[in-house]
């Protein structure tokens, strides 16, 4: 009656549960996307995406910021505010003396260099640190752009509002930040380290890695993506404003865990991590817009489809076993 | 002096002290090429010290350590790596969201480049294959879908592995203890190749028929001090217990009380294991002390884990009479609170009981600690210390004594005596055994057959079924290995 | 002395005196008894929300109620319309309130059990929620408090020439209740073990999910309570009377020493966060610097305290 096949596995197992959890975030994505051609079919065309997903693009690579500082087991409170201070400085500094804003740019890099460092060598609570931080980037976005205002560069606009052959612009753009930053954390030989510090450290530290250093490196790149995001961010709007980002926190973390990440034990999906952001991007924009939400209810319809979004992934994998 | 050449690693007077606590106290160690020195002594007497010192992970306070003739005053995991000493260490050191092969490149510095997940995993499976034929892991595996068991293979396996440097001297810190017994022996055969193959082994075991069996030298600690080290054949187990300073125990006589016909004290326990075809059942009755046996991870833990629920929430196919307590045998995981102190963490499960109207008597809780330290023999000056203070033993009788002390009626033991020393595993049969007798019932998993000769009544467990119900009288090695492997129909 | 040093709650107290210091010099030490009042008028908001948050966070990991703000200002609309400016109506208001946080309280911890949503999007996708109930709740809402309990939420009893609040007082006493809660009852102690550790805590019989639902109760209701507080306090409800306290009740949570891991908790740190940062606001409005400024140094300040209290590494 039973087979040997409990006992002895094939080589490449092959895990139910885990192949679900990883398709989740697509079909959410799906979803969505179906809800939208119900209630509007015009939606789906070129036109249609390239001004809907327009706005994701920003959302994503915060998104992928976020992931990195998940991925080693901490949170950025700060990454919205930080947004929006690139964004600032992107429509002033940046457009008007070029060298002195990538000056900027990097030295915030380099911030986040040092707050990975901080966080790990004095053993502090990330979420304090970057709950400090992000006071600190709202104050300067407003001190770099008092009112809102300034010029995105040239080039910026440009580049975003690039119109490639048959498929829009921020389709290709997804898919070229889900591919980069899926072989750079999932498939190369650092990548490994680095999620396996958010794994188990002390394994790690036993093996002669460093984990400053990965936290740094982590943190760093949650810096590199958010200073992306900002610029994006800057193509699309052509122009600032220091709150622009603020929205960005929460929606990077949900995204992070809508793309099946988790927020300890160094478990994220880059591929993930974008879809996630595109789906909360298009829940929030379109969707809405397109079912005729009374202004009042925007905010509460924006919660429910977080909820019934996240509830779905629970629920679809919630048969841990005991 | 021609000797010197040989020896791989060559500690003097090493000492670590934490505090007020002397860990290691002056020892001297060698190991040559070629060798496998067994390495045993109670809990808390400075093994896993001295495996840290070994490893590089903690930096000694004095002495010398001299690794293939010359000394290293700066000694560090990566120079310890260099030199081809690897170590697996008893806590599981692999990280749970990396694949097998991830986590064999954690162990190299030098598998980058294009294609070194498939070095990698070849690496891996290589050894595996090697050390553990038909161990039905693959390279892309990720280690959180692995069982325990399997998990401590590819611990064990990746100690092995090579890339630039070659692998000198491996130290092996209880690595039977999550293993079934034909993985175990599969493992202890491999030691002895490796040996012949040159390289050197230290086991650290509880074991003791292990460490005599596979040993060439055997090294006794106590106190943090080296007492006795001599040729393996020079030993027998009892000379080895009395080396370690054991107080030497009569082997309690298996259930005396179970020469009574089963069935006339009232039923506590009914459970059926989902999995389970045919009618077979657990049953245990008032008094009873019973053995789950079955190689590890068929269903045993889940089973008690389904017990423990039944008794709080009603389940289908379980009838629970009595209050249950628990006795975890992964501490880390399922038993300790770190951040509280050892009266904390043995009042935890009787908190309610402590009560004075709404409150929590800071008496009574002083009064049950105190008197629960004195029954467990917990060594410690104050029991308002961290728990953390204690050496792993002393923790676990700490979380016997919470269940014990508790109104549990039903006790429930998950493995419980996992690398604990032989002197509290004596200590902590006897207990059970006056519990049992004043009319506790003890479930109680184990994956040491020496365990359930303890035991009034066995089910061995196999792909989570009951495949045999042995009494007391019939319990045999023999028997429950055979039925471990038996095929149900 | 050194054992006093040891406690990490105490930084938050230092910090408190040097920033309160530091205002006086600028001051030249006019007004100290002014800005001791209301600072502990302003603390004590912080103090009742930093509870509520201090249970939630204590869980553990991912434990965290980002609620509260809307939470406290649909209570504080709440209380206003079911008071409806009358005296006689206070105690039903308040009521309402609590009843309105508990509601909350209780719906998050749904969402958390229910639907396995982690924490902080659970209260995060709530707080959406509340939030639009609030708009289209209060919407031109102008109530105004009734007077007797707008003057009992202001009282101050002068001792020795400074205005001491009351309700300072009747939140130290709340204090002292909640750590008699944390350490002598066996629900407090069930949080901090479900914190360290919530499968052994399951396994030694702490009853998690009941514990878990009562704490997101909890916090619901003080945060309720706040609300209606508040809108006694600046004589009336608005939407985004507790925005501050997203922040604010994290902030004063961690500084006060209590662990973002769980099961470890501190009570008297939250008081000495809360001064703390309610000095530092006031010192900060008193030099009259930019919004800009004021906010890079309230961050840096908050990052400070936090690398001062936190040790490195332990070496091993």
């Amino acid at each position: 009656m039973t087979s040997a096949a409990a006992s002895t596995p094939s080589r490449a197992r092959f895990n139910p549960r885990r192949a679900i959890r990883a398709a989740l975030p697509a079909v959410s994505l799906a979803l969505i996307l179906i809800a939208i051609a119900y209630l509007n079919p015009r939606a789906m065309s070129y036109l249609g995406f390239s001004l809907m997903l327009n706005l994701a693009i920003p959302i994503a690579l915060a998104t992928i910021a976020q992931m990195f500082v998940i991925a080693v087991n901490d949170l950025d409170l700060s990454i919205g505010t930080f947004v929006g201070f690139v964004g600032c400085v992107t429509a002033t500094y940046l457009n008007d003396e070029p060298a002195l804003g990538v000056l900027i740019l990097l030295g915030s890099i380099g911030i986040y260099a040092l707050l990975g460092a901080l966080i790990y060598v004095r053993d502090l609570p990330s979420i304090v640190v970057t709950l400090g931080m992000s006071f600190v980037w709202a104050g300067l976005a407003i001190l770099v752009l008092p009112r809102p205002g300034g010029r995105a560069p040239e080039w910026l606009s440009t580049i975003m509002g690039l119109k490639p052959p048959f498929v829009p612009f921020p389709i290709v753009a997804a898919v070229v930040i889900a591919v980069v930053v899926h072989i750079g954390l999932m498939r190369t030989s650092y990548g490994a380290i680095l999620r396996g510090a958010g794994g188990n450290p002390v394994a790690i530290r036993r093996a002669g890695w460093s984990l400053l250093k990965t936290k740094v490196v982590a943190f760093s790149l949650a810096g590199l993506f958010g200073v992306l995001s900002g610029l994006a961010l800057i193509g699309n709007t052509t122009s600032a404003d220091a709150n622009i980002g603020n929205g960005y926190t929460l929606l990077s973390i949900a995204g992070v865990i809508l793309g099946g990440g988790e927020f300890v034990g160094g478990r994220v999906s880059p591929i993930g991590a974008v879809i996630g952001a595109l789906t909360l991007a298009l829940a929030a924009n379109s969707l809405l817009q397109f079912m005729h939400i009374p202004p009042d209810w925007q905010v509460a319809a924006n919660g429910a489809i977080l909820i019934i979004v996240l509830a779905a992934r629970a629920l679809l994998t919630r048969r841990e076993s005991l | 002096m021609v000797g010197q050449a040989t020896n791989i690693v060559r500690l003097d007077g090493v000492e670590k002290h934490f505090g007020a606590v002397r860990a290691l106290d002056g020892v001297d160690l060698r190991v040559d090429a070629g060798e496998c020195v067994g390495l045993v002594g109670h809990n808390g007497a400075g093994k896993s010290t001295l495996m840290h010192v070994l490893a590089g992970t903690l930096a000694p306070g004095q002495g010398r350590i001299t690794i293939a003739g010359s000394e290293q005053p700066g000694y560090s995991v990566s120079l310890a790596h260099e030199l081809g000493i690897r170590c697996v260490f008893q806590e599981l050191s692999l990280c749970p969201n990396l694949t097998v092969a991830e986590n064999a490149r954690v162990m190299h510095p030098g598998l980058t480049g294009i294609g070194w997940r498939r070095r990698a995993g070849d690496l891996i499976v290589g050894k595996l294959d090697e050390i553990f034929p038909g161990h039905g892991i693959g390279a892309g595996d990720v280690i959180s879908d692995l069982s325990i068991g399997r998990r401590q293979m590819v611990e064990v396996a990746r100690a092995f592995t090579e890339t630039d440097k070659p692998v000198k001297l491996v130290i092996l810190d209880e690595p039977t203890s999550s293993l079934d017994a034909h993985s175990a022996g599969q493992l202890l055969a491999f030691v002895r190749r490796a040996v012949a193959n040159g390289q050197g082994i230290i086991l650290i075991s509880h074991l003791l028929g292990e460490i005599l069996g596979n040993s060439d030298r055997v090294v006794v600690m106590r106190d943090g001090k080296v007492v006795v080290a001599d040729r393996a054949d020079a030993f027998d187990r009892d000379k080895l217990v009395a080396a370690m300073g054991a107080e030497h125990h009569e082997r309690a006589t298996p259930a005396a009380a179970a020469g009574a016909a089963r069935g006339e004290k009232p039923v506590r326990i009914r459970a059926r294991p989902e999995r389970q075809s045919d009618g077979a059942e657990l049953v245990a009755h008032q008094g009873e002390v019973i053995g789950l046996a079955g190689l590890a991870g068929h269903g045993q833990t889940r089973l008690l884990l389904q017990i423990f629920e039944a008794a709080y929430r009603r389940k289908a196919g379980f009838e629970v009479q009595a209050p249950v307590a628990f006795v975890a045998g992964d501490r880390q995981s399922d038993g300790v609170f770190p951040l509280w102190s050892i009266a904390e963490n043995v009042g935890i499960r009787s908190i309610a009981a402590m009560r004075k109207g709404l409150l929590i008597s800071p008496e009574r809780e002083a009064e049950l600690a105190d008197a629960w330290r004195q029954k467990m023999k917990i060594r410690t000056p104050d029991m308002n210390n961290p728990i953390l203070s204690l050496s792993g033993g002393n923790q676990q009788k700490a979380l016997f004594a919470r269940a014990l002390a508790s109104d549990a009626v039903i006790i429930l033991m998950d493995d419980p005596m996992r690398g604990v020393d032989i002197g509290t595993k004596l200590e902590v049969y006897d207990l059970i055994r006056e519990e049992a007798l004043k009319g506790r019932t003890f479930l109680w998993y184990t994956t040491e057959m020496d365990e359930l000769q303890n035991c009034d009544h066995v089910y061995v467990f196999r792909n989570g079924r009951i495949v045999a119900d042995l009494r007391s009288g019939e319990v045999t090695e023999e028997k429950v290995i055979q039925s471990s492997f038996k095929e149900v129909a | 002395m050194v054992a006093l040093l040891n406690r990490p709650w105490i930084w938050s107290f230092v910090g408190a005196a040097v920033v309160f210091i530091g205002a006086l010099a600028i001051t030249g030490g006019q007004g100290a008894g002014g800005m001791v009042t209301a600072a502990f008028s302003l603390a004590l908001f912080m103090v009742v929300v930093g509870t509520g948050q201090m249970f939630v966070i204590t869980l553990g990991p991912g434990n965290v109620d980002l609620s509260l703000p809307a939470n406290i200002g649909l209570a504080s609309a709440v209380a206003m319309k079911v008071m409806d400016g009358n005296d006689v109506l206070v105690p039903l208001g308040i009521a309402a309130a609590l009843g309105s946080g508990l509601v909350i309280g209780i719906f998050n911890y749904l969402l958390i059990w229910a639907l396995r949503i982690p924490p902080i999007i659970a209260t995060l996708s709530a707080s959406f929620i509340i939030q639009s109930v609030d708009i289209s709740y209060g919407r031109g809402l102008q109530i105004k408090p009734p007077p007797g309990f707008a003057d009992f939420t202001n009282w101050q009893v002068p001792v020795g020439g400074v205005g001491v609040p009351v309700m300072a007082v009747v939140v130290i006493l709340f204090s002292i209740g909640a750590a008699i809660v944390l350490q002598r009852t066996v629900y407090g102690r069930s949080v901090l073990a479900i914190g360290q550790n919530i499968r052994a805590a399951w396994l030694a019989g702490v009853r998690v999910e009941r514990v878990r639902f009562l704490t997101y109760a909890l916090c619901g209701l003080l945060g309720g309570l706040s609300g209606a507080l508040l809108a006694g306090y600046f004589r009336g409800a608005s939407v985004d009377i507790g925005n501050e306290y997203l922040l604010a009740s994290i902030a004063v949570v961690v500084i006060g020493g209590t662990s973002v891991a769980g099961g470890k908790a501190n009570i008297p740190g939250l008081w000495g966060a809360a001064l703390f940062l309610v000095v530092l606001q006031i010192m900060l409005n008193s030099y009259h610097i930019s919004a800009g400024v004021r906010l890079v140094i309230t961050g840096l300040v908050i990052i400070g305290v936090i690398v001062a209290a936190g040790g490195p590494k332990a070496a091993r």
